[in-house]
């Protein structure tokens, strides 16, 4: 396991993450993964007891935890959203725009090429979870 | 036509850099072969048969003689001197070097093109009307829908790992140019009765290995909700596409498991859902993409009379030309279907000369079709023959728009390594054959397309005549299909039984053909006869 980024300023969650059904089980679990095939939303009556969500992916290629982090924050979470598993320089500012603010790759990531991916684009042209204005919203500004 | 301003600019000057970047860290060893491909895909860069191959995208198909000279220039510096336009309104490369992939990005960069997303599981280049901004049956120009679907879909962040790839269609017309029911979305701009511009949602069409017609699933979306409904269409896709198996991975398999209700029943509730997140562009956007779409200066009073003396002139005229919106004025089609010819494919001379001949006679703006042809939109009617005089010339005047001659062919096992059989010699023996027949002018409108493998990159299932290359035993083989159409009157086409060789496929197209010709009816096309009488009259003619 490789060193975690983390773009946030609060507390680490201690304790491992559980699954989507286990934390339904538990009412008292702040920390929950969801898998590729999990709904997201199954997640949205129980925010407020939530800290920290894993996005597992398995393989890079399985994109399905992008819309998961979207759903969940544009359900207005705001607690850590920890991208987990076969996570790679090259995914890193997509995911960082659909809302998640730390990463755990399996494999250790080179620091240089982290801090190039994020600063690659100047504008984005889309809105997404995060607070960047789109390219058709300056233009009209 | 649309113009970069700093933003696009900038985007696509960081996205060369990116990928010189992804290009050095694979040459590092810090990304492995299986990291490295999916990020070349999406910049266009295919690994085939022999060398890579780079497609180009050309939006919606349209292109200004600055672009196609570079695109020329390309085919020179890093290629054998041609390339290949294909069936999405782009261009491709057959021998590039990947160590000069990042230079020719660069080169692209400059005249304002890329290769983005023409390959990968992401929103590919959206195409539309070759004729869009010049038909005379066109409601409005689609294009600045296309152009505002291009920047939201350009590295959406959510949308590019999709189970599979992903290509949208636009037009504005009911005449379809652009086979749009055969798009994982098609989009028609509508009227309502209120006199207010919407888009017609189609998703769930495609060819490959499981053809499907896209269903309607929404009649009227209202302009300003666009991007919304897109998104809508695409999160359910994202989330619910099939993963477990690439070949049933595309939206049209979601869409046929989900059934049509079911699937806009989804599409429905995330729409409402999005329509309160604000991923909707300002209006404003979409009018400042329209002002670049504007009619350019027709002359006044232009003369539509053509002088019809030389009858090799005037046959192109009937055969390659179309009725424009503008009086005195037509849309004139440069046939890249030489009899014997490459379909598709044209020299760094020809492209040059197109482009100037553009800049002369059309304004300054070329498109590509999904035929494999290019268009000069705008043509005066008195400046035809000198158009056509400099085309014959450069061999590029062959009168054949829309005949058997006009054959959509994929590389297949020419250049391509997945395919079973090669299309493109096909291609050449046939319109050998009726070109030394004579009997191209008689048979009128007849669209021939041909496949070297079940995934229909070459549109057989949707042709008047399709051809599909198969390997039996080792064995190139052609099987031969009828009946299908990507236009207005979309239909996808049958098997007619047992394939054929190299030669007897050849023939076998020439029988049906005689069979037309029999059965025929005042005014009917072949697919007319067919859609009458039937499968059965072909087939005993071809297995006696
Ligand atoms: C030579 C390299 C090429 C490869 C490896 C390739 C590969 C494929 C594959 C695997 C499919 C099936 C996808 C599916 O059904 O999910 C496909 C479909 C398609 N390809 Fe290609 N292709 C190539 C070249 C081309 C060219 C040159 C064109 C345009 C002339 C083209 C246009 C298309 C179209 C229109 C479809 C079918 C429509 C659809 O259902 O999306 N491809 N291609
Ligand atoms: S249809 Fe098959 S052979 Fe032809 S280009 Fe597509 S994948 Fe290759």
């Amino acid at each position: 396991m490789a060193e975690l980024l983390r773009y946030r300023d609060d507390e680490t969650v201690d304790h491992p993450a559980v699954t989507v059904d286990a934390f339904l089980d538990q009412s008292n679990a702040n920390a929950v993964r969801i898998e590729p095939g999990d709904d997201a939303r199954d997640l949205l009556p129980h925010l407020e007891r939530v800290a920290l969500v894993e996005v597992n992916f398995p393989a890079f290629g399985d994109g399905r935890g992008y819309s998961s982090a979207r759903i969940l924050r544009e359900a207005g979470y705001d607690g850590e959203l920890r991208a987990v598993g076969d996570v790679l320089v090259d995914q890193l500012a997509y995911m960082r725009r659909c809302g998640f603010d730390a990463f755990e790759p399996d494999q250790q990531l080179d620091k240089d090429d982290v801090q190039a991916a994020f600063d690659r684009w100047p504008d984005v042209y889309q809105s997404a979870a995060d607070d960047r204005t789109p390219i058709w919203t300056k233009r009209h500004a | 036509m649309y113009q970069y301003d700093q933003y696009d600019q900038a985007m696509v000057d960081a996205r060369v850099e990116e990928f010189r970047d992804q290009a050095r860290r694979r040459l590092e060893g810090k990304l492995t072969e299986a990291q490295f491909t999916p990020l070349r895909l999406k910049n266009g860069l295919y690994l085939q048969l022999h060398a890579y191959m780079l497609r180009v995208a050309i939006p919606y198909g349209t292109l200004d003689s600055r672009q196609m000279h570079a695109l020329a220039d390309i085919a020179d510096k890093y290629d054998r001197g041609y390339g290949h336009f294909t069936t999405r309104q782009n261009i491709q490369y057959n021998w590039i070097k990947l160590e000069e992939a990042a230079d020719i990005l660069a080169d692209l960069a400059k005249v304002e093109m890329h290769a983005i997303q023409t390959s990968g599981n992401c929103i590919r280049n959206i195409s539309s009307d070759h004729f869009a901004g010049a038909a005379a049956d066109e409601l409005v120009d689609p294009r600045p829908y296309a152009e505002i679907l291009r920047q939201w879909s350009s590295f959406h962040p959510e949308f590019n790992y999709l189970p599979r790839k992903f290509k949208i269609a636009v037009i504005a017309s009911d005449t379809d140019r652009a086979a749009m029911r055969l798009h994982d979305i098609g989009i028609q701009i509508v009227q309502n009765d209120a006199g207010e511009l919407g888009a017609a949602f189609y998703v769930g069409g495609g060819m490959g290995r499981t053809p499907m017609i896209a269903p309607c699933i929404n009649p009227f979306v209202p302009l300003d909700q666009l991007v919304t409904y897109s998104e809508a269409c695409l999160r359910v896709y994202n989330r619910y596409g099939r993963r477990d198996n690439k070949f049933k991975a595309r939206i049209k398999i979601l869409v046929h498991e989900l059934g049509a209700e079911e699937y806009t029943r989804q599409v429905e509730e995330e729409f409402a859902h999005l329509l309160e997140q604000g991923v909707e562009p300002p209006f404003a956007e979409l009018e400042r993409i329209r002002t670049f779409f504007e009619d350019p200066l027709f002359e006044a009073g232009a003369s539509s009379d053509i002088d019809r003396s030389d009858p090799d002139f005037a046959l192109w005229v009937d055969r390659n030309t179309v009725a424009h919106k503008a009086d005195g004025y037509v849309s004139a089609v440069i046939s890249l279907k030489p009899v014997g010819g490459i379909p598709g494919d044209a020299t760094a001379e020809q492209m040059h000369l197109m482009a100037d001949l553009a800049k002369d006679y059309s304004f300054d703006e070329l498109r590509v079709m999904h035929t494999q042809n290019i268009v000069l939109p705008h043509v005066r009617a008195a400046d035809l023959h000198a158009l056509w005089t400099a085309l014959d010339v450069a061999g590029l005047g062959a009168p054949n728009l829309d005949t058997v001659e006009d054959i959509i062919a994929c590389p297949g096992l020419d250049y391509c390594s997945l395919a079973n059989a090669r299309s493109i010699p096909v291609a050449q023996r046939i319109s050998e054959r009726f070109a030394k027949t004579g009997k191209t002018e008689t048979l009128g409108q007849l669209k021939l397309k041909i496949s070297g493998c079940i995934n229909a990159c070459g549109h057989h299932h949707a042709g008047h005549i399709g051809i599909l290359g198969v390997d039996r035993k080792g064995v190139e083989n052609y099987q031969l299909l009828l009946g299908g159409s990507e236009a207005e009157d979309v239909s996808l086409a049958k098997i007619t039984g047992p394939g054929f060789d190299e030669h007897g496929i050849v023939d076998a197209v020439e029988t049906v053909t005689t069979v037309y010709e029999r059965e025929r009816e005042d005014g009917e096309r072949f697919l007319d006869t067919y859609r009458r009488i039937g499968m059965n009259p072909f087939k005993e003619a071809l297995y006696g």
